[in-house]
């Protein structure tokens, strides 16, 4: 396959960034979009070009840290898989494909196509745990929980902090991730001891960071790789009355 | 976990749930307009309406729940703004291509739009009913509405105007009404589709009673 990429690049923070044509040329439609951005990074370093800084770790769907818009939509084309898990053979001979940052103030760009989710970081640390000891394992009934809140709560935790939520979001809110942190323990009687601080802490963290608010457009839900639902905003809200209720 | 959180009212989900409650009080004030107007249909040379109107601009109650209903409106376009700006500073860079359509309709993403241009609607509509209305209270005459009805909608252009106003409300009651439901936490998986379904037919049914009414008085239906 031939393409044609524009590519965002931008030195710092704190230079300007504009978008950059690198043609690419025999491109195997089984090559994953970061295999085919290593293929061009070869290309680059032999030419002694600087290459495209890009955030990647696991490159099987898990860990959360790949992170582009491609053409406009956050991991790309397809809905439920994270950039890694994109294959070249999603697109056409010839496509022009445009890659840009996740774009918010909260995550400002470290380098092309890095950003800073240390934001994110901060917003856990406010309350995405519990804090206790946990010690060994306990017996599997010792706490009685419905099957439909454990698969809840799970389906929440299977959020891997990707940010895509607030890529996509029009107004870069990060209520999906904060929803999705707050939940997994809001469901399960570990949680419920700390809720009330937990959904205060981290939503007043949350907007510090600057993220903007959610106006319930759905979007977030749509592009998240793991599929995490406006359920678990919804849930969020509540639990964010009743916490202001309580005290 | 020490607790650090600021006030309610200023977090980001306060504000969401103010925009919320204003706007689903403004959504129960629009069942009353509407059921009011709706009096022209006994077609009765505006007997029955005027009586209606008359309660409505001169009734005790009525009067301190329109101070509720103007302040309600204040509060909406208020905290409305104040999130727009918000939003707005949460991503100063832009995207160069953005495929928004895949993942959300565009007027819930148009709700700022939409609501600018139900503001500038409100004025006009304002100007044409209640601003008359008032005067004549002021000056203890009795206010015909119907015949300024009548007259205000022999003008075209005002019409159109009127069914522009009502396309914006549309848009705008088929994102809000649901919207509001989830910002106060209420997402289930059996009453969600109830209430989205509430949403859609309470903003086809309001805006068609309402657009019917302009478009009949043009029409000379009503006498």
């Amino acid at each position: 396959m031939n393409l044609t990429l524009k590519i965002w690049r931008q030195n710092s923070g704190k230079e300007q960034g504009q978008l950059v044509t690198y043609p690419v040329k025999d491109i195997s439609p089984d090559m994953s979009f970061l295999e085919m951005f290593d293929v061009l990074n070869e290309q680059l370093v032999s030419k002694n070009e600087s290459p495209i800084v890009f955030d990647h770790d696991c490159r099987e769907g898990i860990c959360g840290m790949c992170s582009m818009v491609i053409n406009g939509r956050a991991h790309g084309p397809k809905t439920g898989i994270t950039t890694c898990q994109l294959h070249m053979r999603s697109f056409k001979d010839g496509d022009t494909i445009v890659v840009e940052p996740w774009r918010a103030q909260a995550f400002p760009v470290i380098k092309d196509l890095t950003v800073d989710r240390t934001a994110f970081e901060r917003i856990q640390s406010k309350g995405g745990f519990v804090s206790v000891n946990t010690g060994t394992a306990q017996d599997a009934n010792c706490l009685p929980i419905p099957k439909d809140d454990a698969d809840a709560s799970f389906n929440a935790a299977a959020c891997i902090g990707c940010g895509a939520c607030v890529a996509t979001c029009k107004n870069a809110s990060a209520m999906l991730f904060v929803a999705a942190k707050v939940s997994q323990f809001a469901l399960l009687p570990q949680g419920k001891i700390e809720a009330t601080a937990r959904v205060k802490n981290m939503v007043a963290q949350m907007d510090l960071e600057g993220f903007g608010s959610c106006t319930n457009t759905g979007a977030c839900e749509i592009e998240c790789p793991k599929g995490i639902s406006l359920e678990n905003i919804a849930r969020m809200n509540r639990e964010y009355l009743v916490a202001n209720c309580k005290d | 976990m020490s607790n650090t959180s600021p006030n309610f009212l200023t977090s980001s989900i306060g504000k969401k749930f103010l925009m919320g409650l204003t706007g689903l009080f403004l959504i129960s004030f629009l069942v009353v307009h509407v059921l009011i107007n709706a009096c022209i249909y006994f077609n009765d040379g505006g007997v029955t309406f005027n009586m209606a109107a008359h309660f409505m601009a001169n009734n005790i109650i009525i009067r301190v729940v329109e101070v509720g209903l103007f302040l309600g409106i204040i509060l909406h376009v208020v905290q409305a703004l104040i999130l727009t700006l918000q939003n707005g500073k949460a991503r100063p860079q832009k995207y160069a291509v953005q495929n928004s359509a895949v993942s959300s309709k565009w007027y819930s993403r148009s709700m700022g739009l939409l609501g600018t241009l139900l503001l500038m609607f409100l004025i006009v509509h304002l100007a044409n009913f209640w601003v008359p209305t008032k005067i004549a209270v002021f000056k203890g005459e009795e206010h015909n509405t119907f015949e300024s009805l009548k007259t205000v909608f022999a003008n075209p252009i005002i019409v159109a105007v009127y069914l522009l106003g009502l396309v914006s409300l549309f848009y705008h009651l088929l994102h809000g009404f649901q919207s509001a439901f989830q910002t106060f936490g209420l997402n289930h998986k059996k009453y969600t589709p109830a209430i989205k379904a509430c949403g859609f037919w309470y903003a086809v049914l309001i805006t068609l009673l309402f657009a019917s009414m302009p478009i009949t008085l043009y029409l000379g239906l009503i006498k």
